[in-house]
């Protein structure tokens, strides 16, 4: 089959599937406690230079709370696979990336990410090959699947494919032509849930992004949940479970940890605290007071939380979407 | 402000609500395409059925969502599911409209959301695709909302994030594009543009009120096709500004 284009743009890691078969299943069937903290999670699995994901999208259901300890634990050069709102930012401010899949960094109603742009093009960034949110998701849905690669019929023809490690073939079924996008193998998935137990089987309420496809195209998977349920809760609602704990490498428990961002009714999002990152990180020094006050000022996500204080989060609490 | 009076904005959400067809499914997108589908859904399209791209379908629009994945865009919604299964759905060909924005676009309706200047200089990085291409690519139909002036409508873009007509007619089916999907439609802080059939190229369509075609033209940096009949779009109307700012972004979000 005759590859009538490809992509430049790097494959940070080329998909090894029979690595990756092995890799699985050396990991634990074992219905063990998971449980640990922030900081014992990011410190034993997160490592420098890693290839690293979150999952959805920094003011959403986002994994805040473990993107803050990755920040003050100072991971560095670390390839950073995706869509991102506020923790993508954190970690381009504190100047923790070198590499990016990027398919989306900015601030949405807000626009245009200044750490993005300080990031990129002063340079900091080395890398950044281009991908659509679809495209992206695409990719580990193919490593779900267990094969190398994906065809779609998303980037073709466009500076977005041309920069991209995608490749286009003519389907030898159809004739059309397609684009192929490798199956994509993180070191380190990052995913917030609304609850789980203390092996790791986890649920989600309300859309579920990417959850499915990132757990399952992640070696390591460090789960954190607004709450930690016993495993009778799980077996009496299994069809709520988006993730199987035998993906699991680490639970963490923390209530709140999407803050500032939402969590499908449970709370809704501190606008104020958004706005003071948009308006902050305009320049390398307010984002680094932003840095100080709320993640190295505080030594976990219980400070945090306590720094921002029981009365406004209540507050968030009241004002978050019901299902009626 | 008197009652009547309105902002560009205001306007350019009334001429992208009038786009829509009721009882047809829409990939919506942050800022004004939000503002647009509510106000057709609560006008000329109840049927409307919603669609955004990390998994809510059929969201009943009550409150204005802020980011494409919060809460609101599943508000009693038909369906929550994930973004494989969205963009998915559109690559099947269920999605018919998608809303679009841009740094720059040029005459063939190609977008650029990804970086000014050399991509690997930039001279401004930008947030990069997001689900612009994939709505670009997939939907039947796609409508991109612009500032009109000769810095955004430009003769190349920088960067072709999301794919109009790429080079012209027929250069979409050739890259491998869907058949018979692309743009239709600009709605722009000027006027309302389409394309013209046989070559893909950008067409005045309407002028907004008290805008002429000179000052469209001396705005566009391509050359625009002038049709001989061009229209003139009406003003919101007392309804669609009630709508706009007491139900809709009351606290003024985007307005």
């Amino acid at each position: 089959m005759q590859v009538l284009e490809s992509g430049r743009g790097e494959l940070m890691r080329p998909p090894d599937l029979e690595a990756f078969r092995e890799w699985n299943r050396n990991k634990s069937r074992r219905l063990v406690d998971k449980r640990m903290t922030e900081q014992e999670a990011i410190s034993r699995f997160v490592t420098d230079g890693c290839y690293i994901g979150t999952e959805l999208y920094g003011t959403v259901r986002c994994p805040m709370s473990l993107c803050r300890e990755v920040v003050r634990q100072g991971k560095k050069n670390l390839n950073v696979c995706g869509q991102g709102v506020l923790e993508l930012d954190l970690w381009l401010a504190a100047g923790l990336v070198k590499k990016l899949d990027i398919t989306y960094i900015g601030l949405e109603v807000y626009g245009t990410t200044s750490a993005l742009r300080r990031a990129v093009e002063s340079g900091q960034v080395e890398t950044c090959v281009e991908w659509s949110n679809g495209a992206i998701s695409w990719r580990m849905k193919a490593t779900a699947m267990g094969v190398p690669f994906i065809p779609t019929r998303s980037m073709l023809g466009t500076d977005t494919l041309t920069y991209s490690a995608a490749k286009v073939i003519e389907d030898p079924f159809t004739g059309l032509k397609v684009c192929l996008l490798p199956a994509l193998i993180l070191d380190v998935g990052l995913i917030h849930v609304h609850r789980a137990d203390c092996h790791g089987n986890a649920q989600i309420d309300g859309i579920s992004g990417f959850a499915a496809e990132m757990a399952r195209a992640s070696k390591r998977l460090i789960i954190s949940a607004e709450e930690i349920v016993p495993t009778e809760e799980i077996r009496r609602h299994p069809d709520r479970t988006i993730i199987p704990y035998y993906l699991v490498d680490a639970v963490v428990h923390a209530p709140f940890g999407s803050h500032p961002g939402e969590m499908a009714y449970l709370y809704g999002r501190e606008e104020p605290l958004i706005r003071e990152w948009v308006e902050g990180s305009k320049t390398a020094e307010g984002a680094q007071a932003y840095l100080d006050k709320y993640v190295y000022g505080v030594k976990n996500h219980g400070e945090y939380v306590d720094l921002i204080g029981q009365e406004r989060l209540t507050q968030l609490v009241a004002e978050r979407e019901r299902r009626e | 402000m008197s009652d009547r009076a309105y902002t560009k904005t205001e306007l350019m959400i009334c001429v992208a609500a009038r786009l829509f067809q009721d009882g047809t499914t829409a990939f919506i997108g942050t800022g004004v395409p939000m503002l647009a589908a509510m106000l057709a859904n609560k006008t000329i399209a109840p049927n409307l059925v919603p669609v955004f791209e990390f998994g809510g379908t059929g969201a009943i629009l009550e409150n204005l969502p802020r980011a494409v994945g919060e809460s609101r865009t599943f508000h009693k919604a038909l369906c929550a599911s994930g973004i494989c299964d969205t963009m998915e759905t559109a690559q099947r060909g269920f999605i018919d409209y998608g809303f679009l924005g841009g740094a720059q676009i040029d005459c063939y309706g190609n977008l650029n959301t990804t970086t000014i200047g050399d991509h690997d200089h930039p001279k401004a990085r930008l947030p990069g695709s997001g689900g612009g291409n994939d709505v670009g690519s997939l939907c039947w139909m796609t409508v991109a909302l612009m500032q009109h002036d000769t810095r955004r409508f430009v003769p190349k873009v920088d960067f072709v994030t999301t794919p109009g007509y790429l080079t012209g007619y027929g250069a979409r089916e050739a890259a491998g594009l869907p058949r018979g999907s692309g743009p239709i439609n600009v709605v722009s802080t000027l006027a309302l543009m389409d394309y013209e059939p046989a070559t893909c190229r950008m067409r005045l369509a309407a002028t907004n009120p008290g805008v002429t075609v000179q000052e469209v033209i001396a705005n566009t940096g391509f050359e625009l096709i002038i049709p001989d009949k061009v229209g003139v779009n009406e003003p919101p109307s007392a309804q669609e500004l009630r709508l706009l700012r007491k139900e809709i972004d009351p606290a003024r979000f985007y307005i």
